[in-house]
């Protein structure tokens, strides 16, 4: 049987568990639904793009090869957040700190892309939120992932500045940061669905 | 830190020092106190559901009646649908789940106790928001889709209660286009899909709470198939709702585009779909019916074998088949939508698969038969709530399984028929079995009994009101009374049958009113319960009546399923249950640890975090209704603020204080900067 994890445990009370961390397990659980969140919005996004007789697709604006260098960013930044992790592990704190900082950087970066591409689309092609179903279903889609990123990044920072004016992050912090970690790993993953499914295949068929 | 080993232990872990006050209810993190809060504001809102219903008999009670305005009309029935689903039985199901669950797995708090919190507060705000509607919101008459007749008030004319028409009034399942920006102007239909927003956050967060909490928080012994049913349908409960309410979540998003950003998901007029509304809402609605009742049948299984003083008839069969409903329930949404035009394939398949739900509930219905068979009856209150859900949900189930058959349902839907079946299976139903917890649960609560000839009184003037009320639905919805009509006309020779059932609805609030006075009573004259008034056999009744802060003095060692009884009863050759001699001495040792902890206990700081939280998200969602003024985006940001300053302010609180916070050697160097 696993160490009871629970806050008020003190060793004094064995608990039946399933060895699995509370917090962590609470965070799969968490994730588990915002998997059919993500996945309510996909599909949405799918049905009205197969619909036939709108005057603008996504498909035809989409800029696939900034897109790709947007994607490859957040996908690095998965790679950051794992340094960041297995520096606290190492309890090597400065490294833990400027890669936790490059994680919320890349993020960043990621957000701003997607500032930039909504702005195209809007200036350039003229396909507002309002302009039809499909338009919307993207703009909903990307949006909110948009935000899930947004938090993510809201997340690293508040680490970095944890680390940085309380000095540390403590073993139980650690934690966090493999919560905040295990968040972010699956809006990645999220992305990686989207732009495979909503990007490439979608405008393959253009 | 002191070691205090006596009573007074709950002293020393007190963070916001205040013990008691408003203070001290604001910045709990103690499960019970947590379900005490949610069982009041949900027993709250039944009153106001309560009178929502009242108003609308009277108003049925006459043809033709110009009782209540058409607008009063339909707000009245939106916010007692709502009210009754998402602010009375839902959190009434959270008030047993936080109270019992930590008890009945010989915890001493669910596993994030702040997250718990949290819940309570995002539900608490989130009910204020909806309610808020009937003094902000504004309902205007339908606008053509060209725009030109629009903001015209629907109030006025004739009748009373006119302002109450400000409140949501597009039905509690929000039909596209119907509740839409083009039909439903004004902003009483945003207050509705935010407010459910806000509440369907706050029971995602408790059901990850309470499924961590079963997985990782058992007491020792306590195995997966030795937790009390209550338990198990608490989790099956926790992952139905972890997996329909994003579905809602998105499906009510995009109706706020709709409404406020100026999408159009579900407006036909720009190539939106109508009724991917329907299939979002009852993906999540069917399920949701589960949410609703699984948690009654949970208290149920409790009842029924303490007072047929045998062990439950197929424990595990009624656990897989509480499981087997919630699974199923996944697949069968479409058969609220027979009469939507989907295609006859998808029609008679969502009606097989509804039929094939009544095998597990038919499996459910016959263990509790089997209970009973050759028991021991003790007929006490809760029993009698218990036997009267057996009987009342057997009658709505029948009716359900009669719109599994679609030619039937296209019969049936939208008239009062449909109404007829849901108020018997979440009246005499989820609320039959929400009394019977309240009677037997209710010493864990105060150390006193409620008195049994009040609540006997209560429970037989609920049942004759319940049925005079709603099986008159039956046959006039077969007549071709239609739901949700405002004016039936006199020859249509309806009135009789609507009268009966006023009466019968009036006859529903004197129960509440005598139940509510047995309630009031009994905190102050009930008799003292002592440890085990009704010779129980879980374990949650091994504490002390009421229940200490700390729950368990010395956390139980689990042998056995109804544990509790193992240790009062032995068998014989037969199989029959002798009480051993030791019983009363167990009992009684019991009592004297439970209240003299051998040992200092840590409990979790309270905190005020979780309050802000569900202010901050609540003043954002205020925001959103009211996003194109100035003052509306200062909410959003100020929301916003406050909310990312106190998830910050949470994230460096300390959970309790540790023996070391409060050794100068833990300071830290400053060279770790
Ligand atoms: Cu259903």
């Amino acid at each position: 049987m696993a160490e009871a994890v629970h806050p008020e445990a003190h060793g004094h009370a064995e608990h039946e568990s399933t060895g699995v961390d509370s917090r962590k397990l609470g965070m799969w659980l968490f994730l588990s639904s915002e998997f059919l969140f993500f996945g309510a919005l996909i599909t949405n996004y799918l049905l009205y793009s197969n619909r036939t007789g709108f005057n603008i697709y996504p498909r035809e604006v989409y800029d696939i090869p900034f897109t790709s260098v947007s994607s490859f960013v957040l996908l690095m930044s998965s790679l950051t957040m794992v340094l960041a992790h297995n520096a606290v592990a190492r309890d090597d704190q400065p490294q833990a700190r400027t890669w936790l900082f490059a994680t919320a950087a890349l993020g960043s970066v990621f957000l701003a892309g997607q500032v930039f591409e909504f702005t195209e689309f809007i200036v350039h092609y003229d396909m507002k939120l309002t302009t039809n179903p499909v338009a919307s279903a993207f703009y909903v889609l990307t949006g909110f992932h948009g935000l899930h990123v947004a938090i993510g990044v809201f997340m690293l920072l508040s680490l970095w500045g944890i680390s940085r004016f309380k000095g540390r992050l403590s073993e139980e912090k650690g934690m966090n940061v493999e919560m905040v970690g295990l968040y972010w790993h699956f809006v990645d993953i999220i992305w990686i669905v989207i732009f495979t499914v909503v990007y490439l295949i979608d405008a393959a068929r253009v | 830190m002191t070691d205090v080993a006596a009573r007074p232990v709950t002293t020393i872990y007190r963070k916001p020092r205040s013990e008691t006050g408003l203070w001290s209810w604001i910045t709990t993190v103690d499960h019970k106190r947590i379900g005490t809060m949610y069982g009041y504001a949900a027993f709250f809102f039944f009153l106001l559901g309560g009178i929502e219903a009242l108003l609308l008999r009277v108003h049925l009670a006459q043809a033709n009646s110009e009782f209540l305005t058409a607008g009063a009309y339909n707000s009245l029935f939106t916010m007692h649908g709502t009210t009754m689903i998402f602010l009375f039985v839902m959190p009434a199901s959270a008030a047993f789940f936080n109270y019992l669950l930590p008890l009945q797995l010989g915890a001493r708090d669910v596993a994030f106790p702040r997250l718990n919190a949290l819940s309570w507060w995002v539900f608490f705000f989130g009910a204020i928001f909806l309610y808020s509607s009937f003094i902000f919101g504004t309902a205007f008459a339908p606008m053509t889709p060209d725009g030109v007749t629009g903001n015209i008030p629907i109030n006025g004319g004739p009748g009373a209660f006119d302002f109450l028409a400000s409140s949501p009034n597009g039905g509690w399942f929000g039909y596209q286009p119907h509740a839409g920006p083009f039909y439903s102007t004004g902003t009483a239909m945003d207050y509705w899909s935010m407010g459910l927003q806000i509440l369907g956050l706050a029971s995602l967060i408790s059901s990850v709470n309470f499924i961590v909490t079963v997985f990782n928080m058992r007491a020792k012994g306590m195995r997966l198939l030795r937790m009390p049913v209550f338990a198990w349908m608490t989790t099956v409960v926790a992952f139905l709702m972890l997996f329909s309410l994003p579905i809602i979540a998105v499906a009510l998003f995009m109706a706020t585009f709709d409404r406020q950003f100026g999408s159009t998901f579900f407006q036909a007029t720009n190539g939106g779909d109508p009724i991917l509304w329907q299939h979002l809402f009852w993906l999540f609605g069917h399920p949701e019916v589960y949410i609703l009742i699984l948690p009654a049948m949970g208290i149920v299984s409790e009842v029924i074998p303490t007072f047929s003083r045998k062990p439950l008839f197929g424990y595990s069969a009624v656990v897989f088949a509480g499981a087997a409903i919630a699974f199923l329930g996944f697949g069968v949404w479409a058969h609220h939508m027979f009469a939507s035009g989907i295609s006859p394939v998808a029609q008679a398949a969502f009606g097989l698969a509804t039929m094939t739900i009544a095998v597990p509930t038919g499996i459910k219905i016959f263990n509790w038969l089997g209970t009973i068979w050759l028991g021991k009856i003790k007929f006490t209150t809760p029993m009698l709530f218990s036997i009267g859900f057996v009987a009342m949900f057997v009658i709505g189930g029948l009716s359900g399984v009669t719109h599994a058959v679609v030619p039937s349902d296209w019969q049936q839907t939208d008239t009062y028929y449909i109404v007829a079946h849901f108020h018997y299976v979440l009246f005499g139903g989820a609320i039959f079995g929400l009394f019977s917890g309240l009677y037997y649960w209710y010493p864990k609560l105060r150390g006193r009994m409620m008195n049994e000839r009040l609540g006997k009184l209560h429970f037989w003037l609920m049942l004759i009101g319940m049925n005079l009320t709603f099986a008159p639905m039956h046959w006039l919805g077969l007549q071709g009374m239609v739901r949700r009509t405002w004016k039936y006309p006199e020859e249509a020779g309806l009135q009789t049958w609507n009268q009966v059932e006023t009466v019968g609805a009036f006859i529903i609030a004197l129960s509440i009113l005598v139940f509510m006075y047995n309630w009031w009573r009994s905190k102050t004259h009930g008799e003292p319960s002592g440890l085990d008034p009704w010779d129980a056999r879980t374990i949650e009744w091994m504490t002390p009546n009421p229940t200490p802060e700390y729950n368990f003095a010395v956390p139980p060692v689990v042998e056995s399923l109804d544990d509790f009884w193992r240790r009062k009863y032995a068998e014989d050759e037969e199989g029959r249950a002798v009480r051993r001699p030791e019983a009363d001495q167990v009992i009684a040792e019991l009592e004297e640890i439970g209240n003299n902890p051998p040992q200092p206990i840590h409990l979790p700081n309270p905190s005020y975090f979780p309050f802000l939280v569900g202010l901050g998200i609540t003043i954002i969602s205020y925001g959103i209704i009211y996003h194109t003024t100035a003052w509306g985006k200062a909410l959003i940001v100020g929301g916003a603020l406050l909310t990312m300053a106190s998830f910050i302010g949470w994230g460096i609180e300390p959970l309790e204080d540790e023996p070391e916070d409060h050794t100068p050697e833990h300071l830290e160097p400053a060279e770790a900067l």
